[in-house]
Formats: C-alpha cells, structure tokens, sequence
C-alpha cells in the first residue's frame, strides 16, 4: 500500500477503489457492493496479518453480515450514509457492545462492554463497516505498541520496525492496506507519531471536538479520538462523520460536525505559516530536512513564512509526565477485580486488589500509576502535579502568542523515522522523548496531524506535523492538503 | 407524604421540643462541648447525580444501574441539572451563596466504590457562608453545602458477619452508587445535645419544605456525622473526633453527650485526645475508636477533568430563589403570632411540620379561635396530611360554639371527632344530635347542690382539705349530666361553695 498515490484514487486490479472517500461514493450509490469490499480488505488481512499484527481481534463474519446488510439498503433505495460500505478498524481501547475490548491488557481479560463508544455509534449511523480492533500500548500508554499483552505490532514498511504508538495498530492497518481508515486516540502524540512512523495521515482534533464516551479512559483531560487515512481527504471524511457535540461527554464541544472537506482545494495563498525558533532539539537530519523542505514547499505555493517563539514548549514533556500519570493513576483504580475483567483471589480485599493489580497491568502501566499516585500525594501535590498544571496554562499562553502571528505552525510529527523493535524498551526516557513534538498540542487542547512528507533514512517515511488554533482544522487540513500535493515522490 | 412520614416527624419534633433547644450551655465538670456536624442528604431527585439511572431506594439490588453507576471503562458522568437546583435550593434556604463550583476526585480503594473514587465537590463547593436558626433562638452558621455521589452499599455475611473483616464473603447493592447528596457541614456553634438535636430537626424541616429531599434517617437519605471536643469555656477548641453512623435524632444526642463525658474524662485523668473516627454503637451506647488520624487515607483530590465548572448566572439564582416556599422558620412565627403561643411550643413545632400551620389559619380566617384550633389539629389531626379533610369554616365554627360557652371542652372532642370520622359537617347539628346543650349554670348549681347533700361525708372530707374527696362529688355531678356538665366548671363551683364554708 505504501507508496500508492491515493489522491488518485486508482481502482485495484478488481476495479475496486482504494481510497475511503470512493467506495462510500460508489456503495451508496450502488455501483460497487460493500461485500466485495469488505472482501478485499479481509483477503489483504489474511495475506499479511501474520507479519504486522495490526489487530487484536478481526471482526470478519460481523463484517460481512454489516456490508451485506450496506448494500441491502442500497438496494432497497435507503441512503447509508457518507461511509457507506467502508470499513474501519477501531483501536481496541473504544467500546464495542458485545465485542471484548481489551486496552491490551490482561486486566480486562474476559470483559465485554454492554454499550457501543459515542464514535462507534455514529460510524454505524454513517454506514461504515468495523472490521477489527487494533493493538496498542496498554491503555495507550507508549511510543511503539511493544507495550501489549498480546505481542507487538511491526510497521508494514519494514516489519523489523515499529509502528510508532500507542495507536500503532490502527495506523499499522491503514499504512498496510487492511482497512482505508481507522480511529486512534491521541494523549500525547499516540495519532500523530505512528502515522508519521507508518507514512499515513493521523490527525488529532481540537479537545472536545469528538466524543470520548465510550473511550476507555488514559488521561481524560488529554485524551482525544481521531483519524487515520491514507490521504487528507479521506481523514477529513472520517472526521467529519464522528465530530459534534455529544450530550454524554461533558466536555464535548457546542456544535456541530466540524467542516473540513470543502476547504482542502483552497491552496495556503497568503496563510501565516510559523516556524518555531526555539523548538526542542532532538531531531535527526534526515527529519530536520522534511521539516525544511516542508516551509520551502508552502512558500512555493504562496504562503508567508514567519518565525515564532514558544519558549514553553520545552517544558510540555516534563509538565505532560506529570498531568497524564496523575490522571491515569485515578482513571485506571476502576481495575480492582470487583466488578469486571481479571480477578486473582486472595485472603481478603486489599490483597486481592493488589494481586490483581499486579497480574493484570504490565510493566509500564505500572510505572505511571505510581508516578502519577506519587505526583497527587499529600505533601508532594504542589511540587509536582499543581507546578505541572501551572506549566501547562503558560504552554497555552505561549501557544496563544504564536496564534497571533501564525495561522499554523509546522513541526515534526516524531523526532525519528520508525526504529527496531526493542531499541526503546530498556529505556522509558527514550520512548518518552518520542512525543516530543506532538505532546504540547495535548496539553492545550489545539489540534494537530501529521501528513506524510517524502522519505527519511533507510526509505522510511516522515511525518511533518500541523499545528493550529481551537477549532481551526479547517486551516490545518488546508495546509496539510498543500503539503500531500507538494511532496517529495 | 405517607403517615409513617407524619408520625415519624411528631416524634422527632417530640424528641426535639421535650428536651428544649436551651439556651443554656451544657457543661460536665467545668468542661463545654463544641460541636459541629456534617448532615449528607439524599436529594430527591428522579435520577442519579450522574447518570440516567432511577434514584430510588428500596428496589431489587442492582437493577437501577449502568455503566456509569458501575464505573465500566469508557463511561462519563454528565451532572444532573435538578440536582445543582436542589442543591442550590436548600443553600439558600439556609442563607448561603451560591457560587461558582468545580468537583474533584476523591480517591480510595473500597469495594462498594465503583471507580475508586468519588466525585465530590471539594474546594470549590456550591454554596457557602450561611446560617441556620433554631426554634429556641440560637444560630449555627453553615460553613459549605456540597455536591457529591453516593456510594453503593455492602452487607458482609457469614464469619463474624457485620463487618468487612472476618466475614466470609460480602454483597454489593449498587443501587445507591450515584445518587446525589449534599453534604452540609455547620460550623462548630452547637454547644449542647439539645441544640444538636433541634439543628437535625430544623434542617430536616427546611429540607422536606423546599422539596430537596425526603430526609428520611431511619432510611438513611440524611445521615449524620458530629465532630465533638471540650474545652473550658472560653479556651482554645479542643481536639476533635468525628463520630459516625448516627442514625436518628436521637442517638444524634446521647453520641455527643456520651463523646463529651468521654473526652472529659480523658482530660481528668492527665490523658491527651486524640484525633480520630469514632463509630456510635446505639446499643451500648459508646463510641469506638474506627480509625486515628494517622490511619486516614491520601485522598489525593484533583480536579475531575471529565466534568466541567458549574457556574449558576444570577438570573438562575434568582429563579430559585424566588420559587423557595415561606420557610419553616417563618411558619412557625406566623403561627406563633396567631395563636397567642410561643414560636418553640411544641403545638406550633409539630403542626408546622405537618405542613397544618396554613390550614389553622385559615380556620383562624374563617372566624375561629386560632389558639383553640392550633390545640384541635395538633390532637385530632395526627393522620391528616397538610390539607385535612374538614373544611377550615367547620373547625371555626366549633371554636366559637366552644369560645361563647355552648360546648365544653369534652363535648367539643367528641363533635370533633364527628367532624374528622365524616370529613366534615355543621358543628351546631352534630351537637343538637348528639344532645348537646349548653347547659345553664342554674342547673349545674342545682346538681352540685344535690350532689354536696347526698354525699354529706365527702363533702365533710372535701372541706377538710382531702383533695381526693372531690372526685366522688364530680362524679356525681356528670352522672346526674349524663356527662355533658363541663368538668372545670363543676370543680369552680365546689370550690366557690367550701369558700363560701
């Protein structure tokens, strides 16, 4: 799959279209039939499943039995919505009524949700077909998707590489033609490096843009469901049908569906495109040389470059190690044996928590409830988690400063192209360092999304990430758009 | 509201006016008590603080949930609009601001806590600052009225059964999870068992009269936890313990005297208190060390990121503030003032809590005697709800005939008692049917006279000072009446006639 130019749409050697936007138009309108399509990405499943591991559980026969029930409607005249007939993978930390949802996690063995995520619901309402659950870091906490109970997922470029986490199965599926889009979710950076890392389009929306009800909780305040595609049309397609105002989440935005489709022709003529001049170092040259190609490329196309500061950024790693774990150390206390998933008897209740803890959490999951239960404690709140709340208001208003020179700001989307399994695993501090770039959009609750941008060393894809304002996807999926035409072949 | 309501006020408000909200201070051996409590209340609303499951008590385990209630992954709560209403209701009947608020986590591990935490106003509560006054005069200030979620209820079996520890197993009813509460916590103004006791009672009356909740103790939609110290008066407060699981009005007082005398004793014999939770046994009625302060858990709050601020604008203070019913307080005053007693009598005290206060007067409107009226419903209308079924003009009527003489006060019971059987009806009619009439006073002066000259050794007796030698000359009298002489009238009589030697 990689490497196919989808803005083309090219039908495959069976006349099916590839790319999301195609067959929604061609199975609603009836000229393709959603169970060959369904077909054809279950085939590509079984021929390369094995070596990439994209998914904890494929939804074949539900599959099948959605997309014929997809072009029974069609028949029947009924209009099935902007995704009729295309199937999406779901990343296995969204729930799905009667279907296990796992976080790849031995915790929640034997649990099934008795009710669907808001996401879920309105990709069923938009007619899309889910054709699996995709691995991840467990409880989407990690840079590589090595993290999993259930074995690592391998970036379809190059199996002995990563895909990039904590969504790697998601991104992993799209980049290797399994399904033509995906939802992650992104904390701090679990959208936007994997799909640098796997050469496909990953965005994260504005906070509160898109319902988290039904997602399984990492860091609440932070955490936010997005797409993967292969190109930006068809990320703008999916975003559109699972954004708006849900009244479940309360943190959920007034509003609409946001509108991006219609604004990815419009060009950058004259758009306000900021370079950071105090970015965080760590880059390798190969990425360094995107990023400027990238500004090269706009500028070609009519944009203004200017430089900004945001002397804060620095800081959101730091800030972001203290706010995710602290929430994640509340929102993962619900894993007690009492009610659902694992339970491992014990002489009473508090040993049976902690032997079930203990069990059913891996290694790194552990390692941030202790953080984060260390950075709430009496005595130790205002040095750690209240100065981390403090810092992260100050990235937002150094953030707000840049908006006001810059209609966008460009950066990379992770410090490297994908590397070797195990290279980061003996190491936190080095996986840490991987959301570099992505964490502060996280902390301030502005979008971001990163657009494939021509090749790195050893031919592995680079990711340049877009940068914008609240509720400005519009400007960043323009912008992203201008660089997907522009990019090195 | 259902008799068992009815009856369970009357007793508490009972309770409450025998023992007297004293002004006087309660002292032990040169010690004064200092206490404040914390009252968590079930607000009656149709659903959860959270979610859209039913808040209702008494239903089959485990069926008003959802994943919310159980705290599945993925689930959000959503706050209830009513139950902010409630709250803030109830904060201004109790002389509160309300203000801007947030909710924090509360975190601890514990089985019936579905999240392993609780979602709990914490810092920035809803309402704050006010005061609550009690029918003897006395105000306790209101530090903070709070939202936050119930949590489900474990019975623990087998073993030594009871308690977590040493039973064989335990079961978890999470039909309560959820369900919103305030928790009003006063500050510590309360200096006797008393005025705790007639603060329980005062705050479950303004909680029922504003709709906030049923308030029902024995049910456990308002419980109570007191935190006592002593010191001498005038001195620095002491250390204080919090006792917990009181249950009723009056376990409220016999928990702190005993904690008081407790503590006092302590400090006799040279010992320090120390700071802890102590649980009421209603049985051998002592408090037990539950925990020290040293046990107490790291909660760790912060705020809850799933929830967002709740900030009421002053259009929708205003709102509900102007739909707060006249409050029980000011009842009791119109009342007190109407008929002639004392705003703390227990006649005014139990009739405005059954919400009968309007209807006296009303009886009062429609011509009657007010004072007579307050002491008829306060007897005969235990049963009757806040509208009793006798028209207000027919209890009027049958004050007069009682004012101006033509019934005596046993003659009026017994039309009465007409009056509630038939719902209703002509006081005079009932009367007449019954046979009664006014009787002259030359006929009852007659039958005395004959009752002095047939019984020459009681009346001997009587005049000789042997008080009881009056019952036999009474009796005779009402015998001769068929019952219908008036009691205190004969008694004037004999004694005008022994003065008169």
């Amino acid at each position: 799959m990689a490497g196919t130019d989808s803005t083309t749409h090219d039908a495959d050697g069976r006349g099916l279209p590839t790319a999301a936007v195609d067959i929604a138009w061609n199975v609603r309108n009836g000229v393709i039939s959603a169970v060959d399509v369904i077909e054809r990405h279950l085939g590509e499943i079984e021929r390369r499943e094995g070596e990439v591991h994209a998914f904890n559980l494929v939804l074949g026969d539900q599959a099948r039995a959605r997309a014929a029930e997809i072009d029974t409607g069609v028949a029947a005249g009924d209009d099935m919505g902007p995704l009729a007939g295309v199937p999406v993978a779901l990343k296995d930390n969204m729930c799905t009524r009667g279907i296990p949802t796992t976080c790849s996690s031995k915790i929640l063995d034997g649990w099934t949700p008795p009710y669907d995520a808001t996401v879920v619901s309105r990709l069923h309402d938009a007619g899309a077909v889910v054709i699996g659950k995709t691995n991840l870091d467990e409880f989407a906490m990690g840079s590589s998707t090595e993290n999993s109970a259930f074995g690592a997922t391998r970036n379809p470029h190059d199996t002995s590489r990563v895909p990039g986490g904590s969504s790697g199965g998601s991104a992993a599926a799209v980049a290797a033609g399994f399904a033509p889009l995906s939802l992650g979710s992104d904390t701090g950076g679990s959208i936007r490096q994997p799909a640098a890392l796997c050469g496909v389009v990953g965005v994260k929306p504005t906070y509160g843009a898109v319902s988290r009800l039904g997602l399984v909780a990492f860091a609440s305040s932070l955490d936010q469901i997005g797409p993967f595609a292969n190109d930006v049309a068809d990320a703008a397609l999916l975003l559109e049908a699972i954004s708006g105002h849900d009244p479940g989440d309360s943190t959920s935005i007034a509003g609409g569906p946001l509108h991006v489709g219609n604004e990815l022709d419009w060009g950058v003529t004259g758009l306000r495109v900021g370079r950071i001049t105090d970015l965080p170092a760590g880059a390798s040259a190969d990425v360094v040389a995107r990023l400027e190609e990238s500004f090269d490329a706009l500028r070609d196309a009519g944009a203004e470059i200017v430089d900004v500061e945001v002397p804060a950024f620095t800081y959101g790693l730091s800030a972001y190690y203290l706010i995710a774990p602290a929430e994640a150390s509340s929102n993962l206390a619900r894993y007690d044996g009492v009610r659902f998933g694992l339970r491992v008897e014990a002489p009473d209740t508090n040993a049976m928590y902690a032997a079930t803890r203990t069990a059913g959490f891996g290694a790194e999951v552990k390692r941030r409830i202790m953080l984060g239960t260390y950075a709430l404690s009496a005595g130790y709140y205002d040095a750690y988690y209240g100065r981390a709340l403090k810092v992260r208001r100050r990235i937002a208003a150094d953030f707000a400063a840049a908006y006001e020179r810059a209609d966008v700001l460009l950066t990379p989307a992770s410090p490297t192209v994908a590397f070797h399994l195990g290279d980061k695993t003996s190491d936190p501090m080095s996986m840490y360092l991987c959301d570099t770039y992505t964490i502060p959009s996280n902390l301030t609750g502005d979008p971001g999304m990163s657009v494939p941008f021509g090749t790195g060393d050893d031919g592995l894809p680079v990711g340049i990430q877009v940068l914008a304002p609240a509720l400005q996807e519009g400007v960043m999926f323009r912008t992203a758009a201008e660089l997907e035409r522009r990019a090195p072949r | 509201m259902s008799q068992g309501t009815d009856s369970q006020t009357a007793t508490s408000r009972t309770g409450t006016s025998r023992a007297g909200a004293s002004v006087d201070g309660w002292t032990f051996e040169g010690y004064e008590m200092v206490v404040g409590l914390e009252v968590h209340v079930e607000l009656a609303t149709a659903t959860k603080l959270f979610s859209g499951s039913p808040n209702r008590f008494g239903d089959e385990p485990n069926t008003n949930i959802d994943p919310v209630t159980l705290g599945l992954p993925g689930a959000l709560p959503v706050l209830n609009r009513r139950a902010v209403e409630l709250a803030m209701k109830l904060g201004l009947a109790l002389n509160c601001t309300v203000r801007r608020s947030t909710f924090a986590r509360k975190n601890y591990f514990y089985p019936d806590m579905p999240k392993a935490y609780q979602i709990s106003q914490y810092d920035e509560p809803i309402c704050v600052d006010g005061w609550l006054d009690l029918p003897g005069g006395i105000r306790v200030g209101i530090e903070r009225a709070h939202l936050e979620e119930d949590t489900g209820k474990s019975t623990h079996l087998g073993g030594s059964g009871g308690r977590i520890h040493g039973s064989d197993y335990s079961l978890i009813d999470f039909n309560r999870a959820g369900v919103p509460l305030v928790e009003i916590v006063s500050r510590p103004d309360i200096r006797t068992p008393d005025q705790a006791r007639a603060y329980v009672a005062e705050l479950r009356s303004i909680l029922v009269a504003v709709g906030a909740s049923d308030a029902k103790m024995e049910e456990g939609s308002m419980r109570v936890d007191a935190n006592v110290s002593v010191r001498r008066p005038g001195a620095e407060f002491g250390t204080r313990c919090e006792i917990k699981n009181l249950n009723s009005v009056r376990s409220v007082g016999r928990a702190i005297e005993y904690e008081a005398q407790r503590q006092v004793g302590m400090l006799d014999a040279g010992e320090a208190i120390r700071q802890e939770t102590r649980h009421w046994d209603e049985n051998d009625g002592r408090t037990h060390t539950l925990r020290s302060k040293e046990d107490a858990d790291d909660y760790r709050y912060f705020q809850e990121p799933d929830l967002v601020v709740v900030d009421p604008d002053p259009a929708w203070i205003e709102r509900v503030r102007a739909s707060l019913p006249v409050l029980p307080a000011v009842r009791r005053d119109r009342l007190a003032e109407a008929t002639g007693q004392p705003s703390d009598a227990e006649a005014v005290l139990v009739v405005t809590d059954r919400g009968q206060d309007d209807y006296v007067l009303a009886v009062a409107a429609a011509g009657g005697d007010a004072g007579r009226a307050l002491v008829h419903v306060k007897e005969a209308f235990a049963e009757q709800g806040a509208r009793p079924s006798v028209p207000a003009g027919d209890l009027a009527a049958l004050t007069t005939m009682e004012g101006n003489g033509a019934l005596t006060a046993t003659q009026a019971k017994q039309v009465l008692a007409e009056l509630v059987a038939a719902g209703g009806g002509d006081p005079e009619a009932i009367a007449a049917a019954k046979g009664f009439e006014a009787m002259d006073t030359g006929e009852l002066e007659r039958m005395v006279d004959d009752a002095i000259a047939a019984q020459p050794d009681a009346w001997a007796k009587f005049c000789g000072g042997e008080g009881k030698a009056m019952g036999a000359l009474v009796g005779a009298v009402m015998k001769a009446s068929k019952g219908q002489a008036d009691g205190k009238a004969v008694t004037r009589l004999l004694e005008s006639r022994r003065t008169a030697g």
